[in-house]
């Protein structure tokens, strides 16, 4: 059991957990998740780790609620224990002084951006980070993220925050700015469509452009091959070969349509999850 | 032999679920023995001197004298007699693929039907299980620590005969339970997972600690469990679970499932309780298997029981060469499995969205014998068709994990990644480290993994006492 120590709710949906793992903490790296599962009749969902404390031996999660799963992790407050935790999982991001360096955060892909950014910092990269989110209440750790980038630029779609527009519409005005032989990197993290969008406007440019996919997982260990992708025309797995891959090799249209296989199935989970009528949902 | 006896020539019928009925649920199928008919089936045996069976069983189960025992009504003789030799009876009793071991060699075999030897096995462990084991003897600590990597059968009777031989051992797995294939891989129906949990439990009484959610290679290398964990001696059992895709067009369509996948779902998540249970899966009206082992079977059974119309289990050689266990493709058949033999895909089809709609394959026929062995099949020219199918499930075989074999200083690698162990002592290139299980042979056998489990135990106790010296 895996104790829950911290909660913070940034907004209904996002919410910020400190979990007590020091297996986990004493080797992560940025770049790698975990899976956790939260009871016994728990689905296994893979998280990125967001931040951890290698002394206090803990690890932080943010998630977003998008189904059954998140949803009851949700109600869980500090205090409360998590069944299975196991980590870390995946390749590591890859870090050196690349020169300059664009790290894009979009939604609750802000979160799985913090502690790369930071390492490409410290390993003495300029790093413009650019962080977005649909609407102001769904933007979260502004201030972490400044503290750990040279330059940092803010974007709400509704423009209900900062600036209007998408964070792919700042990307192309640095580049376009800057040069594109002064962006020697680009790190792109967050919804699909998103990341997808990043490639194609880095695309133009030559830009290498790392993102990091969430593909289905059941075990994150290799064994399932449930979270297969097609990267340059080969077959990888996700959850070892990856997260991060080279996004102009991925094949986003493949990626999608595999995230949807469980769509009704997810639908028909959330709304027993979420039914007040006593029929056993809800719990 | 004194007086002749009488000799019954088929075995007593295992008693079983109706095929109509079990596949519309996941209990067992094969319902056990009662003591009656175990004891009848015993005195079929003829107590052969020169012990043929025993000479088919990979461990060497003392077969006639636990016979006897059963033979004459002394259970607990029985259970005592296979477990000098068998740590997990009640799981080989049911899994071993009897027709190719110890029965095989059965003198009564020749020319009518063997023991049913297994079924006794499975009837002496499963009446233990019902009274409860025994507590065990464990030897005074010695003060040695040794980390028992992954917790299949291999890992599981390592663990188990170090910590009687009095050392501290830690079980790291890697899963959220403890068991390996016999959890996550062979269905409830053909394993329930209580009997595993059984000899889980009985290795915790024994003083092992099992670490579940613990992927050696990620929170810990070997060489750090070594030098930073204090561990004396390691033994690596992590198992073939990497599986093999065909690497043909379509493979990635929705609804082509590795049978990893499909049954890690099924079995450990237990996807067929969904929604009670989270975690999903999808089957849909016709399922194809690619493959004609024991997984295959495995999966081609599981999707009927999830509720597919037709399952085929799609193979490239003819129905002599199935590598199944032979009652999994009796009880295939009763159930209504299809088969269609000769036969391999080239390319899955896949409608506007992704998802598979059909199957092409090419008719096969056999040519001359391989280097195992057996016929080489060999594609017909033009005689590619379509099986109208709209779930695949890709069962042609696992390679051990790389995780642990890659992150291992100076362990010596064979060509499919497995790593190089003596046969005789499971010792590796690594001094302290021990292999055994499908991580060395490549996908095997549960009694061939727990045989090599105990022969890494005996010789990694060996290491100790020399160390120590
Ligand atoms: C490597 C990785 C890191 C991730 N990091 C984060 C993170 O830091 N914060 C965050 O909010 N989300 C993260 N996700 C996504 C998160 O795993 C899903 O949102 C979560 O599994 C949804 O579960 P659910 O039951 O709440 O929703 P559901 O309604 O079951 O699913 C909603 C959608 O989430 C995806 N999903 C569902 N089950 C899984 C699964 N087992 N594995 C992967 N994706 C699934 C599917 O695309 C699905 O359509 C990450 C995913 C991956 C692969
Ligand atoms: C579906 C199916 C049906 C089968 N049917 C039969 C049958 O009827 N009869 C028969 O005799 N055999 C059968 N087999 C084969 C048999 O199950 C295996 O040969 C046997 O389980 C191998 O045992 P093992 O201990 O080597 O490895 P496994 O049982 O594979 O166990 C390895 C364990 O190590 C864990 N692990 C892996 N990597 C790590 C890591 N890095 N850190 C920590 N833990 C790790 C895994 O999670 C797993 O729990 C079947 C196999 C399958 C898949
Ligand atoms: S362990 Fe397997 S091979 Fe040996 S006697 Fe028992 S069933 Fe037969
Ligand atoms: S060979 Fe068959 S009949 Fe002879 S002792 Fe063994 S089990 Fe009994
Ligand atoms: S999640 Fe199972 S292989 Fe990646
Ligand atoms: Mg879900």
């Amino acid at each position: 059991m895996f104790k829950i120590l911290e909660k913070q709710v940034f907004s209904p949906i996002i919410k910020q957990m400190v979990i007590e793992a020091p297996r986990v903490a004493r080797k992560c790296q940025p770049g790698q998740f975990v899976i956790l599962r939260i009871h016994e009749e728990g689905e296994r969902i893979p998280l990125t780790i967001a931040d951890f404390d290698r002394e206090k031996g803990t690890i932080t999660i943010v998630f977003q609620e998008v189904g059954k799963t998140t949803k009851q992790l949700g109600t869980l407050e500090a205090g409360d224990y998590i069944k299975d935790f196991v980590g870390p999982l995946g390749t590591p991001s890859h870090i050196e002084n690349f020169g300059t360096v664009i790290c894009v955060g979009g939604g609750v892909g802000i979160a799985p951006v913090f502690p790369i950014a930071r390492a490409l910092k410290e390993a003495g990269n300029h790093v413009i980070s650019i962080i977005g989110a649909r609407t102001r209440e769904l933007l979260f750790w502004e201030n972490r993220m400044r503290e750990v980038s040279t330059e940092l630029f803010v974007t709400t779609d509704d423009g209900s925050y900062v600036r209007k527009g998408f964070v792919t519409d700042v990307l192309k005005e640095i580049i376009d700015e800057r040069g594109k032989d002064n962006i020697n990197l680009v790190l792109a993290i967050g919804p699909q469509p998103m990341m997808r969008a990043c490639c194609n406007v880095t695309k133009d440019y030559g830009i290498k452009t790392i993102v990091s996919l969430n593909a289905l997982m059941v075990d994150g260990t290799g064994m399932c091959g449930c979270c297969r992708v097609t990267v340059g025309g080969q077959t990888r797995f996700v959850c070892v070969d990856g997260p991060e891959f080279d996004g102009h090799q991925v094949d986003f249209a493949e990626l999608a349509r595999r995230s949807a296989t469980f769509r009704a199935e997810e639908q028909r989970a959330l709304e027993r999850h979420t039914c007040q009528c006593g029929c056993g949902g809800g719990k | 032999m004194a007086e002749k006896k009488e000799i019954i020539p088929k075995k007593h019928p295992m008693p079983a679920q109706e095929p109509v009925e079990r596949i519309r649920n996941f209990n067992e199928v094969a319902l056990g023995y009662d003591e009656e008919t175990a004891v009848a089936e015993a005195k079929r045996c003829l107590q052969c001197k020169k012990e043929p069976c025993r000479q088919g069983c990979p461990v060497e189960v003392d077969i006639p004298a636990f016979i006897k025992l059963v033979a004459e009504r002394d259970f607990a003789g029985a259970i005592k007699k296979i477990k000098e030799k068998n740590a997990l009876p009640a799981v080989c009793g049911r899994v071993c693929p009897q027709e190719n071991q110890c029965e095989k060699y059965c003198t009564l075999g020749k020319k009518h039907e063997p023991v049913g030897i297994g079924r006794l096995e499975r009837f002496c462990a499963d009446w233990e299980l019902a009274r409860g084991v025994l507590p065990q003897e464990v030897a005074p600590p010695t003060g040695f620590k040794v980390a028992v990597v992954g917790s299949g059968p291999a890992g599981l009777t390592c663990a188990a005969d170090l910590a009687k031989l009095g050392h501290r051992v830690t079980v790291f797995e890697a899963l959220h339970v403890a068991g390996g294939v016999l959890m996550y891989g062979i269905p409830e129906f053909r394993l329930p997972k209580r009997v595993v949990q059984a000899e889980v439990e009985n290795l915790k009484k024994l003083g092992v600690e099992i670490i579940t959610n613990a992927v050696v290679g990620k929170f810990a290398t070997v060489d750090e469990l070594m030098e930073e964990e204090g561990f004396d001696a390691v033994f690596i059992g992590t198992g073939a679970g990497l599986p093999y895709f065909m690497n043909i067009p379509g493979e990635n369509s929705c609804g082509v499932y590795s049978a990893n996948e499909f049954l890690t779902r099924t079995n450990l998540m237990k996807a067929y309780l969904f929604p009670e249970w989270d975690t999903p899966i999808k089957v849909g009206r016709k399922v194809a298997v690619i493959g004609g082992g024991n997984v295959a079977m495995d999966a081609a059974r599981t999707a009927l029981r999830l509720g597919a119309e037709e399952s085929w289990i799609v193979y490239r050689r003819s129905e002599k060469e199935l590598p199944a266990r032979h009652e999994e493709v009796e009880h295939a058949k009763e159930e209504g499995i299809k088969f269609a033999f000769l036969t391999n895909p080239v390319r899955i089809l896949a409608d506007e969205n992704g998802w598979v709609k059909g199957m092409e394959c090419l008719r096969y026929e056999l040519g001359e014998p391989d280097e195992s062995g057996r016929r080489r099949p060999v594609p017909i020219p033009g005689s590619e068709f379509v099986m109208d199918v709209d779930t695949v499930v890709v069962a042609i075989g696992q390679a051990p994990n790389p995780l642990v074999p890659r992150t291992t200083r100076g362990l010596e690698l064979g060509r499919k990644g497995n790593i190089v162990a003596d046969p005789q002592t499971g010792a590796t290139s690594k001094p302290g480290v021990f292999a055994g299980g499908d991580v060395v042979t490549g996908a095997a056998t549960v009694i061939l993994a727990m045989g090599a489990g105990r022969i890494a135990a005996r010789s990694i106790h060996d290491y100790l006492m020399k160390k120590k010296a």
